[in-house]
């Protein structure tokens, strides 16, 4: 079934949720394209930023990406081995977000 | 994208690209390596010797909570023959100190180590919570960074350790190379990436993940799907550290090898006999026994400046209320009980005496 949107699992941890409501989980829904070209994860970050961030955004991103020390898998896998930003998103995909940056 | 095979087994899908190789490779290969370069560094260091008791300095967060697995997974799997102990300090902050304690008395179950929690009240007299009410968020981590190391130590005093590991890990240690070359602190830089430190009269310390990247421990506590604790202190982070830290993470992300890098770096600082020569003796503090460069160690002077109100002046000028100060207290000074350390001998303390 293709709809217009994307419906997306994300998902904050590390201590980054404390920056989204103090909530973990969230379903997202992305249109299929942003700017003409189909929606990637950066374009991901980005609406997060605009749209759930709840604070300190310098905490989140950085150029247009997520601020280094933040780690992001996509379904289980690091997104190193995705294409990182570029990543096409895909219905039912799960991102996560966690931060390395708390407390050891 | 097609998945990419492991390149270590070549037959399950790789699901992490490695920072330090850039190799890509698939779960179990990553928690093979992983522990395997930590038991690498064990050996190579030759950290233990079998029947040696060892605390894990415990918090609750990811570092020390995947330090306590492995540890425990590596002690089994390679017969180390050590005695295991969890040993957590409670700096009696509400709302994060207590909530991460939970996790540690749950990581106390999972893994099933006993532990031992010192309190700074119980220590100190005074919690950080407390300590905050009188000096403000200005320099309470000058508070809490001193009371911490004495306390650990005399956590493992009363368990009868030989030895405490932390979950110190390369990025922490790359982190606090560079924060000693900005401050010129050549005494520091020489000492900071030691596997493993001891002077005389105190515990044995080391940092068995002392080349294990935060982003493979994270990985691996999630992966592992380990319990741990993530928030940040509420009072006030290190700021100085904060800015060394992200400016480390930026170097990793141009070049992921700049973490061992700068650790490399680090250790081939030679540190002139001179400047060796010009740093303190070490002797025992003439109040609490505690190891002291001066005749009143860091925790006496603190602890006497919050004492008499004057926590602020303590750290901004702690020379002079140190010479102000007698080595007798007044009477009503509270003061930290005697420090003695006979290894092996204190082992009791946790276990009821049989009748
Ligand atoms: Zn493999
Ligand atoms: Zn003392």
């Amino acid at each position: 079934m293709s709809s217009d949107a994307l419906a997306l699992k994300v998902e904050f941890t590390g201590g980054l949720e404390l920056l989204f409501d103090n909530k973990k989980k969230y379903t997202v829904s992305l249109p299929r394209t942003t700017d003409d070209a189909p929606t990637n994860l950066t374009h991901l970050i980005l609406w997060l930023k605009d749209n759930l961030l709840k604070e300190r955004p310098e905490l989140f991103v950085e150029e247009r990406t997520v601020r280094p020390g933040i780690l992001v898998l996509v379904n289980e896998t690091d997104w190193e081995l995705e294409g990182e930003g570029d990543y096409q998103l895909k219905d039912g995909d799960e991102i996560i977000f966690i931060s390395t940056l708390h407390g050891g | 994208m097609p998945p990419k095979p492991c390149a270590l087994c070549h037959t399950e899908r790789a699901i992490i690209k490695r920072p330090k190789t850039g190799q890509q490779i698939c779960k179990d290969c990553f928690f093979r390596v992983f522990e395997t370069e930590v038991h690498n560094t064990i050996v190579d260091s030759k950290l233990f010797k079998p029947g040696d008791r060892v605390a894990i300095g415990a918090s609750g967060g990811k570092d020390s909570t995947v330090l306590a697995y492995v540890m425990k997974t590596l002690n089994d799997r390679y017969d180390y023959g050590l005695e295991l102990f969890l040993l957590s300090i409670d700096e009696g902050i509400t709302g994060y100190r207590d909530d991460s304690l939970e996790t540690v008395k749950r990581n106390q179950v999972q893994y099933g180590l006993p532990l031992k929690i010192l309190s700074y009240d119980e220590l100190y007299g005074w919690t950080m919570d407390a300590v905050v009410a009188q000096v403000g968020r200005k320099n309470n981590c000058t508070f809490c960074g001193v009371f911490r190391r004495q306390a650990l130590d005399r956590g493992a005093a009363a368990l009868g350790v030989d030895h405490i590991v932390t979950g110190h890990n390369a990025d922490d240690i790359a982190e606090t190379v560079l924060m000693n070359i900005m401050r010129g602190d050549i005494a520091r830089l020489g000492r900071c990436t030691l596997i493993c430190t001891q002077s005389e009269d105190t515990i044995k310390r080391s940092k068995p993940f002392k080349y294990a990247y935060e982003k493979e421990i994270v990985m691996y506590a999630y992966f592992k799907k380990l319990d741990y604790f993530s928030t940040e202190c509420i009072y006030a982070p290190d700021a100085y550290r904060g800015h060394a830290r992200a400016f480390l993470k930026s170097l990793e992300a141009a070049r992921p090898s700049a973490i061992i890098d700068i650790i490399h770096s680090g250790e081939a600082f030679e540190v002139a006999e001179q400047v060796q020569q010009g740093m303190k003796a070490q002797q025992t503090c003439k109040r609490c026994g505690y190891i002291s460069s001066n005749d009143l160690c860091k925790a006496c002077t603190l602890l006497e400046g919050l004492e008499r109100g004057l926590g602020s002046l303590a750290v901004k000028d702690s020379k002079k209320l140190e010479s102000d100060s007698t080595t007798a207290p007044d009477a009503s000074m509270r003061t930290i009980p005697f420090f003695q350390r006979t290894p092996g001998a204190a082992a009791a303390v946790e276990e009821p005496t049989p009748a």
